[in-house]
C-alpha cells in the first residue's frame, strides 16, 4: 500500500502527535494515549483476524494476560513499570503461540467458537487465582512520572511513551507484513493449500502469527495498566475481545492504518453516545458491526485509500473495485 | 403443434466466461429431443440455463411465457422437472423421502399414493428399497431415482442430464426402455443431453447438435442415424 | 446410612443437572439447526433468547397468564427469527465466514444493548410456572422446578421430532438444509426454509430463556455462561446432529453439575472454565463430536 502521499501524510500525524501534550488537557491527552493503546491491540488483532484469516473472539484474553504480567510483575515484585511493558510482550508471545499450536487444528468456525469461550471464561479465570491476581477487587498501582526529571506532567509522559511504543509497533508491522513474511501469512489467509504447496510451513507461520499477534496485544495490554493504574477482572470481559473485533472491522481488516482508525472510533464513539444512554454505545457498535459488513467491508481506511485513489487518477476507468482483503463475496 | 419451449439467442456465463453464445431452438410438446456433442459443448450449461440456474441473457419461453426472470423453483413449480447431472440424490433421505420431495412443486397434492404406484410400476427395484437411504443405492438405481422423483412431479417437461454416465450398459437400456415408455404413456416432452451419442439417437426423435456454445445441426434423428458422413463429420463414429 | 444419602445425593445432583442440561440441550439445538441449514454458527442465540424472555416479563407484567405469555413469547421468537434470517443475513448469504461471525456479534450487541436499554440493567424475578414444594421419592428430594424444565424441554422436542420426521414440510426443511441444490430442483424454496430454520431456532431459544430465568434472575447478562455451556454441548454432540445437540446438553449439564459438587477446587468459581475445557478438548480430538459426521473437504 505504498501510496505516493503516504510518507508525508504519516511524518504530519507524527509531528501533530509529538506537538499535542502542549496544546491539550490532561485529560484530553489521556484520552489520546488510550486510543494510541487501543491501536496497539487492534494492530495486534488485524495481524491475526485481517491479514492471516485466523479468527480471533478471545483477544481480551491476551491483553488481560499482558495487563495482569505488568501489574503483578510492578504490585508483587517492584519491576519498573519500563521493563513490564516487553515482559508482557514476551509472555504474551508465549501464551499466543502455545494457543495458536493446538489452535492450528481449528478451521475459522470453530476457532471463533474456542476463542469466544476462551473470551467467556477470561474474568473467572482471573477472579479464581486471587492470590496473584487481587480477585474481584483486582490491583491498584502507581502512576509513574516522567524519569529523568524531564518537565512533563504524568499525563504528557505517559502519552509519549504510548505514542513511542505505537509508533515502534506500526513500523514493526509494517516491516514483517511488507517482505517474504507478509506475503507467507497473507497467502495462507487466501489459499492455505496451495501456500502449503509452494512451500510455506504452514504451522510455523501460522503459530508464529498467533504470538507475534498476541505479542501486540499484551503490550497494549501491559500499557494501559500502567496508564490507567488499575486491573481489575471484570474490564477483560467479552465485551472487550469484541470491542477489539469492532475496531479492526470498522477501521479496515488487513490494513495498518485501519488500526488507528478503529481505535478512534472505540474510543470516542462511546464517549459521546453515552450522553444517550448507557446502553447506547454497544447498540451503535453492533449496529456499525452489521452496516460496515454491508457496505463498507474495508472499514474506513478502505474508504479512505479509495479516496485517495481517486484524487490521484482523476479519470478513472471501470469502477476500481478490488474484492476486499479477506470479505471476498461470490458474484 | 404448439411449441412447449422457445429459446432464442440464449447466452450464459460462469462469471465472466461465455458458456453458451446465442443457442436457438424449439421444443415441440410431447416430443423426445436429445442435444449432443463434445465435452464442454454447453450441453448441460443449455439444461441449466433452462432451469435457470446459471447467469443467462436471451429469451426462454416455456408454455407460451417468458422465465429468464424467474428462480429454479418458479421454473420447477411450472412443470420443468430436472435430473441433474449426478443424480442430485437427497443421500441422507430414504427412498420415498426423495419421491415425496420430488412432488413438492406440483400445484395438486392429490393422488400422490397413486402417482408412488404409478413410478413403482415403472422402476419396482425402487418399491422394494422404499425405505432404505438413498446413499446406499447402487449408480443404476440412483439414476431410476432421479428420474422417478421428476416424474412425480407430473412434469410438462423432462429435463435429463448424461443419466448414462458411470452406468453399466445394460441399466442404461433398461433406463431409456422405461423413458421411451413413460413419454408415450404420460406424454411428457423430453429434453435429453447424452455423451452416448448412439443409444440417444435410438431413443429421441429430433437432434440438436452443439458445438463451443452454439447449435450447429438439427434435425431428425432418423436423418443422423441413417447419413453415415453427417454421423462421421459430427459424432466420429 | 451415609451410603445411601450419598447416592441420595448423587440422583439429586443428576437430575439437577439433567434440568440445567436440558436448558444447555435446547440452546444447542437451535445453534446446530442454523449450522446444519447454513454453516453458520449464531453467536447471538444466547442474546436473542434472553431478549425473548425480556418479552416474556413484559407480557406477564402486563397482566398476561403464565401460559399464555410463554405461548405468545413463542410465536414471536418465532417471527423474529424468520424476520432476523431474511432482512440481516440474506444479503450476506453467501459471504466468507469471517463476515457472517462478525454479523452475529453485531446481533448479539444490538440484543444486549437493547434489552439493556429498554429494560433496564437491574436485575429483575422472573416467576416459575411450576409449583415451589419440591417433589419427593422417599428419600430423595428433586426440585419442581427442574422437573419441570425437564418436561417443558422433553415437549418441546417431542414436538420438534415429529414436526421434522413426520411433516411435508419438515420433510422439505430437511432436504434444504442437506442439499439446497437439489431442493430448489423440486421446487422448494430454499431461502424460505432457512428463514423457518431461524425462527424455529429462536423459538427454542426463548424456551431455554424463560425455563434458566427464574434461577440465574433476569438481567441481560444472563445468557453469556449459559451460552458457553452451549457451544460445550454442540461441540460435544457434533455441530451436525440435533440428537447430538441433546445429548450434548445433558451430558454438559450433568458433568458439569458433578464435577461442581465433588471436585472441591473447581467448585463454582471455575465452572465456565470446565466448559472452555471441554469445548478445547473435544475439538482437538474429535472435531466431529460424539454424533456429528466428519466433513471431508476437497481438495
Amino acid at each position: 500500500m505504498a501510496r505516493r502521499g503516504a510518507p508525508v501524510v504519516a511524518l504530519v500525524a507524527v509531528a501533530i502527535a509529538c506537538a499535542l501534550p502542549f496544546l491539550l488537557s490532561n485529560f484530553r491527552l489521556f484520552q489520546f494515549t488510550q486510543v494510541y493503546i487501543y491501536a496497539i491491540a487492534l494492530l495486534g488483532l488485524n495481524l491475526l483476524t485481517g491479514y492471516n484469516g485466523q479468527i480471533s473472539l478471545g483477544h481480551g484474553a491476551f491483553y488481560a494476560i499482558g495487563a495482569y504480567a505488568a501489574a503483578i510483575m510492578m504490585d508483587q515484585w517492584g519491576v519498573p513499570y519500563g521493563w513490564t511493558i516487553p515482559a508482557a510482550g514476551l509472555i504474551c508471545f508465549a501464551a499466543g503461540f502455545l494457543f495458536g499450536l493446538p489452535a492450528l487444528r481449528l478451521e475459522g468456525l470453530y476457532l471463533a467458537l474456542a476463542t469466544f469461550s476462551l473470551a467467556l471464561a477470561t474474568p473467572q479465570i482471573l477472579k479464581y487465582f486471587e492470590h496473584w491476581t487481587g480477585g474481584s477487587q483486582g490491583i491498584v498501582l502507581a502512576k509513574p512520572s516522567a524519569p529523568f526529571g524531564l518537565p512533563l506532567n504524568p499525563d504528557q509522559w505517559l502519552y509519549f511513551l504510548a505514542l513511542v511504543v505505537l509508533l515502534a509497533a506500526l513500523w514493526l508491522a509494517a516491516n514483517l507484513l511488507r517482505g517474504r513474511v507478509g506475503r507467507a501469512i497473507v497467502a495462507l489467509r487466501d489459499n492455505p493449500i496451495a501456500a502449503r504447496a509452494m512451500g510455506v510451513n504452514s504451522a510455523l507461520y501460522k503459530s508464529l502469527t498467533f504470538g507475534v499477534s498476541a505479542a501486540y496485544t499484551g503490550i497494549a495490554g501491559a500499557l494501559s495498566a500502567v496508564a490507567i493504574a488499575y486491573v481489575a477482572p471484570d474490564s477483560f470481559n467479552i465485551f472487550l475481545s469484541i470491542a477489539l473485533l469492532i475496531g479492526i472491522v470498522v477501521g479496515g481488516l488487513a490494513s495498518i492504518a485501519g488500526a488507528i482508525y478503529g481505535a478512534f472510533f472505540l474510543h470516542f464513539v462511546p464517549n459521546w453516545a453515552q450522553d444517550i444512554s448507557k446502553a447506547a454505545p454497544w447498540a451503535i457498535f453492533g449496529v456499525s458491526l452489521i452496516l460496515f459488513m454491508y457496505f463498507m467491508p474495508y472499514g474506513i481506511a478502505g474508504a479512505v485509500h479509495r479516496i485517495a485513489q481517486r484524487l490521484q487518477r482523476p479519470q478513472s476507468t471501470g469502477d476500481g473495485r478490488e474484492p476486499p482483503p479477506s470479505v471476498r463475496t461470490i458474484a | 403443434m404448439s411449441a412447449l419451449l422457445e429459446v432464442r439467442g440464449l447466452e450464459a456465463y460462469y462469471g465472466r466466461v461465455k458458456a453458451l453464445d446465442g443457442v436457438t431452438f424449439t421444443l415441440a410438446s410431447g416430443g423426445i429431443t436429445t442435444i449432443l456433442g463434445a465435452n464442454g459443448a454447453g450441453k448441460t450449461t443449455t439444461l441449466r440455463a433452462i432451469s435457470r440456474m446459471v447467469r443467462t441473457a436471451g429469451s426462454i419461453r416455456f408454455a407460451g411465457e417468458p422465465i429468464e426472470s424467474c428462480s429454479t423453483e418458479d421454473v420447477v413449480r411450472r412443470g420443468v422437472a430436472h435430473a441433474p447431472e449426478g443424480r442430485g440424490t437427497f443421500a441422507q433421505l430414504t427412498v420415498e423421502e426423495n419421491l415425496r420431495l420430488g412432488a413438492w412443486g406440483r400445484r395438486d397434492r392429490a393422488g400422490l399414493e397413486q402417482d408412488f404406484a404409478r413410478v413403482f410400476g415403472y422402476f419396482p427395484a425402487l418399491d422394494v428399497r422404499r425405505r432404505q437411504q438413498a446413499g446406499t443405492l447402487s449408480g443404476g438405481e440412483q439414476q431410476m431415482l432421479a428420474v422417478a422423483r421428476a416424474l412425480m412431479l407430473k412434469p410438462r417437461l423432462l429435463l435429463m442430464d448424461e443419466p448414462s454416465l458411470g452406468l453399466a450398459p445394460l441399466i442404461v437400456q433398461e433406463i431409456f426402455r422405461i423413458l421411451r415408455t413413460v413419454n408415450a404413456e404420460t406424454g411428457v416432452a423430453i429434453l435429453l443431453v447424452e455423451q452416448n451419442a448412439a443409444l440417444a439417437l435410438d431413443l429421441a426423435d429430433h437432434v440438436f447438435l452443439m458445438e463451443t456454445g452454439r447449435v450447429v445441426m438439427e434435425g431428425p434423428s432418423e436423418l443422423l442415424r441413417r447419413d453415415d458422413s453427417i454421423r462421421k463429420a459430427y459424432l466420429g463414429y | 446410612m451415609s451410603c445411601k444419602l450419598a447416592v441420595d445425593t448423587f440422583i439429586q445432583q443428576v437430575v439437577s443437572g439433567l434440568a440445567t442440561g436440558s436448558i444447555y440441550a435446547a440452546l444447542a439445538l437451535a445453534l446446530v439447526m442454523i449450522y446444519e441449514a447454513t454453516d453458520v454458527v449464531n453467536f447471538a442465540q444466547g442474546e436473542m433468547a434472553m431478549f425473548a424472555t425480556y418479552i416474556c416479563w413484559a407480557m406477564l407484567s402486563a397482566g398476561v397468564p403464565y401460559w399464555g405469555a410463554f405461548c405468545g413469547t413463542l410465536v414471536i421468537a418465532f417471527a423474529g427469527g424468520l424476520l432476523i434470517e431474511r432482512v440481516v443475513i440474506r444479503p450476506v448469504e453467501n459471504a466468507p465466514i469471517l463476515t457472517i461471525v462478525i454479523i452475529t456479534i453485531g446481533l448479539l450487541e444490538i440484543f444486549n444493548s437493547l434489552a439493556g436499554w429498554i429494560f433496564s440493567y437491574v436485575q429483575k424475578p422472573f416467576p416459575s410456572p411450576f409449583p415451589k414444594e419440591p417433589v419427593r421419592f422417599g428419600e430423595i428430594v428433586l426440585g419442581s422446578h427442574d422437573l419441570g424444565q425437564i418436561g417443558v424441554t422433553l415437549a418441546v422436542l417431542a414436538c420438534i421430532f415429529v414436526f421434522f420426521r413426520f411433516t411435508p414440510l419438515g420433510l422439505a426443511m430437511r432436504a434444504a438444509a442437506q442439499n439446497p441444490v437439489s431442493s430448489r430442483l423440486v421446487g422448494i424454496r430454499v431461502g424460505w426454509m432457512l428463514a423457518l430454520g431461524w425462527g424455529l431456532a429462536a423459538m427454542f431459544g426463548a424456551v431455554a430463556g424463560m425455563m434458566i430465568a427464574p434461577i440465574v434472575f433476569l438481567e441481560p447478562n444472563m445468557m453469556g455462561g449459559i451460552q458457553i455451556y452451549a457451544f460445550a454441548a454442540a461441540t460435544l454432540g457434533g455441530f451436525t446432529s440435533p440428537v447430538g445437540a441433546v445429548v450434548g446438553g445433558l451430558i454438559v449439564g450433568v458433568v458439569e453439575n458433578l464435577v461442581g459438587t465433588y471436585v472441591s477446587f473447581i467448585g463454582t468459581e471455575l465452572k465456565l472454565t470446565v466448559a472452555l475445557a471441554m469445548i478445547i478438548i473435544v475439538l482437538l480430538v474429535k472435531p466431529s463430536g460424539l454424533f456429528g459426521r466428519a466433513v471431508v473437504r476437497r481438495v
